[in-house]
């Protein structure tokens, strides 16, 4: 199989139309089954007083996404901008808004979060700030692209904002380590005995995994359009093949 | 079956309790509520983009 010709966006489209419902079936179900053992299994705490942390499935899965997202776009576009690939400038530009939006469910299910247990919606606290940043570097990204009248030209400053940009991600990644923060410690550390137990601890993976392959979805359908929005005038759209 | 996966909620449990979350519901379904508007948004604006793209295609042909 020669997966370079997968690298031109008119094999990409169709390929990418088959792929899409492998990713937003299993998005759903397992959106489903993470709330439900989020919601109906782990509250083996229920009672006391702890009913707030079930923010966390949500939460800790929406602030992996948001940094996940951004360092695969910043490839994405670095790759798009050194190897003149436009269909990885487009799959940049694809991933920044399902980036963003993640990005913001997890500022305010933060606020959500912060208000009940450190008395307070917002914080100049470093972890915050940071991610604030991610979604303005996203948010900067997003309308630098849109200003730019050529498409290409959009992609290469868009790449240098996104690559720069990623210097954040580990900032965000290592601010609870570095200093001292209202945010706590990484509620999940590779290699050591985690804190949650075992219900918990599922439904925030699960709820990780249903992000994840959202993401994926939606972000190949938005890749389609970018796609047919941008070669609407190749002899391959005009001909109807899409 | 390991520990913590048994149900232990105590058989009174009902729905009121259960949307009320301890006292905490504002901000466990304020967190829930954003997260399903905030993609639930994504999607319809997604499947507009999606059909307008389909349409200036077929308009080509």
């Amino acid at each position: 199989m020669n997966w370079y010709k997968y690298s031109s966006p008119s094999a990409f489209y169709p390929l990418a139309g088959k792929m899409i419902p492998w990713f937003a079936i299993p998005a759903a179900i397992l959106f489903a089954l993470a709330l439900y053992i989020g919601f109906f299994v782990a509250p083996a705490m229920a009672g006391d007083q702890n009913q707030v942390y079930h923010i966390i499935f949500i939460h800790v899965a929406a602030a992996w996404i948001g940094m996940f997202l951004y360092v695969l776009m910043a490839i994405y576009a670095g790759i798009g901008w050194a190897f003149n690939a436009r269909l990885a400038s487009m799959m940049a530009s694809s991933l920044s808004i399902t980036g963003a939006l993640f990005t913001l469910i997890s500022l305010i299910t933060g606020a959500f979060w912060g208000k009940p247990t450190w008395g307070t919606w917002w914080a100049w606290d470093a972890r915050i700030t940071s991610t604030l940043i991610l979604l303005f570097l996203y948010i900067g990204f997003i309308s630098l692209q849109s200003a730019i009248d050529d498409p290409r030209r959009a992609d290469r400053a868009g790449a240098v904002l996104a690559i720069v940009g990623v210097i954040n991600v580990p900032i965000i990644y290592f601010s609870v380590q570095w200093w001292n923060t209202l945010h706590q410690g990484a509620t999940i550390r590779l290699l050591e005995k985690p804190e949650m137990t075992g219900p918990m601890l599922a439904a925030m993976f699960l709820m990780l995994a249903a992000c994840w392959l959202y993401s994926i979805a939606v972000v190949l359908i938005r890749l389609r359009c970018i796609i047919l929005e941008r070669e609407q005038n190749a002899a391959w759209v005009a001909e109807g093949a899409a | 079956m390991p520990p913590g996966w048994r149900k232990e909620q105590p058989e009174s449990m009902n729905w009121s309790e259960f949307f009320s979350m301890g006292g905490y519901g504002l901000y466990v379904w304020g967190s829930y509520l954003t997260a399903l508007m905030v993609l639930g948004v994504e999607v319809v604006l997604l499947m507009r983009r999606w059909k307008s793209c389909k349409r200036i295609n077929r308009d080509r042909d």
